[in-house]
């Protein structure tokens, strides 16, 4: 006992002395911590792909152009373009001010180096995005010219996120992925797999007075309840995508705030409508099943049962307050009566049908949400919750009926829809088939005026609101939680964290 | 003591690769494509294809196992999918880690279950014995996230004392460390003590009821003699057994624990590997977490020699 008593005395007064200093005491007041929902995957832009990682990637790496919170598109690397008269050259005059962290100065040769790496790299993942660029070339070290195959308008998109973020071409031979040397206005100092990724202030930067802080720590937290905490209790200045359900607590917080936009993407049902075996059921085959299940839905009420009314209701792929939302297509009231109507012209008194939930949740309330409301007008749904890989390989290999799933949005409307319901799209999983849809989101890509895009979509998507491939439901808000104390933060539906003009008061 | 050692180190090598057979085949068997997971939203097939090719998963299974096996012979065991680091390179960052927290909580566990098993032992059918069986029980039932949210809205929140998550180096940042490893450690000992403290009790209570307690006690000894001197180091025997065992499981990771508190160690390593299909890193983990566990389960044998004399001579 007397042996215990020693230790335990001595342990105390160990612990009072390492006290005295403490180095994690003195955070340098120019950090600020991030909580990010997940690890990010590799820093390398080109072999990139998840949403945390371009998150990382905005302190680290910049861009030829960027773009405002209302998606107009604005200079970075790039300070001003112009197409030619057939939509087939892209020109663009670069700033001559950039470097690279490791001293290199930015010009047009490594603006080409970087396009070409994102072209020919074999694990790259930026090729569909750049494959309407020919060739690449630098006639002088501020211009930047692009000879395109096919005019397209969604070029200009992809180079606001990573296929236009430059990396040093001194850098392609070593390891990118684990050790990214960009032109950003922070520079990589060190990152802990599944804990933290740690950047430093690029003094050299063009823009560097715009920058605060000295280093940023973005730190993955997946639980969304654990990050809150954190932000509460200091440990973060900020956090990214707080649950719907953690907003009123938050806002009740007097030492934080949120802030909030609809996020670029949508959510929705996709359907099997001829992908092998599975979609020859009456919802995969005929379009007035469909139309029912739709018309079964109240969105409102499943916004306020599942969200807490904070999502907004939305039958478009758009967001809303997007230029190419049409207003021919308002979100429809819920009818229970025309539904079922609509399933006996069809032929059926109930129709049976599997839905795809992925293992979550929210995603399993909201299904049971929709089997409740759609159980009303006839249309039975068995919910399957699975994991997110499963269900994905199974969605593309036709496996499934219907899969509840969504798209993290593109700034560009073709991102939106054209790979979802296009023949041979890269993501129409239900193999959705109509060769006016292909006419007409073929040509939007290559038309270079907005107004005259908007009326390509809207015919499209007079047809698909009319077959309904894709059942859309509501709009994610973003949510971004903050200290009280941190001010300039400027939301954007990106979702992206702007490191410029953050400061703490 | 030697053979025993060798003995053990050969029927090692069957068992580790038996393991590795065995993660490989039931990761195979997951549902779910890594090449998809890996693409992310990316979905072009030819993108999908050529990724398929350049991680060889278009090779017949065996094929892509003893390519796997020869690489780990000669200590390469390749890289992760998801952020193209060496895998070797994350299992040595993680290492530590988990170490650091897998011995906080034991020494928890040591510090709380030790001694209040013998408390009962003492008091047996007392209002103390049944009061640290109650709390035993509660320890083992009340799950750990819980426990660990819990504590972080009152510590780290509401009171302000802790850091809410995150993980230093002991050796770097030693008060930080420590800080942070208060409610990990605690959360995580709290289980295991309850499960020391449940055999700590019995084991005194059987030794307790020896012959050579009661001839202690009759030479006139007083009970603190008795019961330190005499009756807990023979009750230790199966304790320090049971608390080796106890450390390499913890090595397969609190996983639990270190998702809620953030710790970038193997059990969060393990479990983001295995919901991104990153196959390489799942399998070297799990190949680390086994021979961890050999050689916690050849340390209690050699350790049951050592504080047993009757087995020493054998």
């Amino acid at each position: 006992m007397t042996l215990l008593r020693t230790l335990a005395t001595a342990s105390v007064l160990a612990l009072a002395a390492l006290h005295s200093f403490s180095p994690a005491k003195a955070q340098t007041p120019s950090t600020l911590r991030i909580g990010l929902q997940e690890d990010p995957d590799m820093l390398d832009p080109h072999k990139a792909r998840t949403f945390v990682g371009r998150i990382v990637f905005m302190g680290l790496c910049d861009r030829l152009v960027d773009i405002t919170p209302e998606l107009k598109l604005v200079p970075r690397l790039a300070t001003s373009w112009a197409f030619s008269a057939d939509g087939l050259t892209l020109t663009m005059k670069l700033r001559t001010d950039a470097k690279f962290h490791d001293g290199e100065r930015f010009d047009a040769a490594a603006a080409k180096a970087n396009i070409e790496r994102a072209k020919t790299l074999p694990e790259s993942l930026r090729k569909s995005e750049l494959s309407s660029v020919d060739t690449v070339e630098a006639p002088d070290p501020a211009t930047l010219v692009m000879k395109l195959k096919r005019p397209d308008a969604t070029l200009l998109a992809a180079l606001t996120d990573r296929a236009g973020m430059m990396l040093s071409p001194k850098s392609f031979s070593g390891d990118v992925s684990a050790k990214p040397i960009c032109s950003g206005p922070y520079k990589f100092v060190e990152r802990v797999q599944n804990d933290r990724i740690v950047l430093e202030k690029f003094k050299e930067h063009w823009e560097a007075d715009k920058y605060n802080f000295d280093r940023i720590i973005y730190r993955a937290i997946p639980d969304t309840t654990v990050r809150l905490a954190n932000l509460r209790s200091g440990e973060l200045d900020m956090l990214e995508r707080l649950a719907p359900t953690d907003v009123k607590s938050a806002k009740a917080d007097s030492s934080l705030k949120v802030e909030s936009i609809a996020n670029l993407g949508y959510q929705g049902i996709t359907i099997n409508t001829r992908n092998g075996d599975a979609a020859k059921q009456p919802m995969g085959q005929d379009k007035r099943v469909r139309q029912a299940l739709s018309l079964a839905i109240d969105r409102k009420v499943l916004s306020q049962v599942v969200f807490e009314g904070l999502y907004e209701p939305m039958n478009q792929p758009f967001n809303p307050g997007n230029f190419y939302l049409s207003s021919d297509f308002p979100v429809p009231e819920r009818d229970v009566a025309k539904a079922k109507a609509l399933l006996k012209a069809a032929g059926h008194e109930k129709v049976s049908v599997e839905l795809f939930v992925t293992n979550n949740p929210v995603d399993n309330q909201l299904g049971q949400v929709l089997q409740a409301m759609a159980q009303e007008a006839g249309i039975d749904i068995q919910i399957r919750s699975t994991e997110f890989a499963s269900q994905l390989r199974d969605q593309q290999q036709g496996k499934f009926q219907m899969s509840r799933i969504g798209w993290s949005g593109r700034i560009d409307p073709d991102g939106n829809i054209h790979p979802f319901v296009t023949t041979g799209g890269g993501q129409n999983d239900g193999k959705y088939s109509n060769p006016e849809v292909d006419r007409l989101l073929n040509q939007a890509r290559t038309v270079y005026d907005p107004a005259e895009r908007k009326k390509l979509y809207d015919a499209a998507q007079k047809i698909l609101q009319d077959e309904l491939p894709i059942v859309y439901l509501y709009n994610q808000t973003v949510f971004f939680a903050l200290r009280k104390n941190l001010d300039g933060f400027v939301i954007n539906p990106d979702g992206m964290i702007r490191l410029a003009g953050l400061k703490r008061s | 003591m030697i053979t025993l050692i060798l003995r053990r180190i050969l029927i090692a090598i069957p068992t580790l690769f038996l393991v590795s057979l065995f993660v490989f085949a039931l990761q195979r068997a997951l549902p779910g494509d890594p090449v998809l997971v890996m693409a992310g939203e990316e979905r072009d097939p030819e993108v999908l294809a050529r990724l398929r090719e350049l991680y060889r998963m278009n090779d017949p299974l065996f094929v892509q196992f003893f390519a796997w096996l020869g690489q780990v012979v000669q200590g390469d065991f390749g890289r992760s999918l998801r952020t193209g680091e060496p895998v070797l390179g994350l299992i040595l960052q993680k290492l530590p880690v988990t170490l650091q927290l897998a011995t906080a909580a034991i020494l928890v566990a040591i510090a709380i279950g030790v001694p209040a098993g013998i408390l009962a032992a003492r008091r047996k059918g007392t209002v103390v014995d049944y009061s640290t069986s109650a709390l035993a029980l509660s320890g083992l039932s009340i799950p750990n996230f819980w426990l660990g949210i819990m504590l972080i809205l009152l510590v780290s929140v509401h009171l302000k004392w802790l850091p809410a998550s995150g993980y230093e180096s002991i050796f770097v940042h030693p008060w930080a460390a420590i800080e942070r490893l208060i409610m990990p450690a605690f959360v995580l000992g709290s289980g295991l003590a309850a499960f020391l403290m449940r055999h700590t009790r019995s084991a005194m209570l059987e030794v307790l009821r020896s012959d050579y307690v009661r001839t202690a006690r009759a030479k006139g000894l007083d009970e603190d003699t008795v019961v330190h001197r005499h009756a807990l180091r023979n009750a230790l025997v199966p304790i320090i057994t049971l608390t080796t065992l106890l450390f390499g499981e913890l090595l397969a990771g609190a996983v639990l624990t270190e998702q809620v508190f953030t710790i970038p160690g193997f059990g969060k390593l393990i479990v983001d590997a295995v919901f991104n299909r990153d196959y390489g890193v799942v399998q070297g983990v799990v190949l680390c977490t086994a021979i961890g566990f050999i050689l916690m389960n050849l340390l209690a044998d050699v350790l049951y020699i050592l504080v047993n004399p009757r087995l020493r001579a054998a």
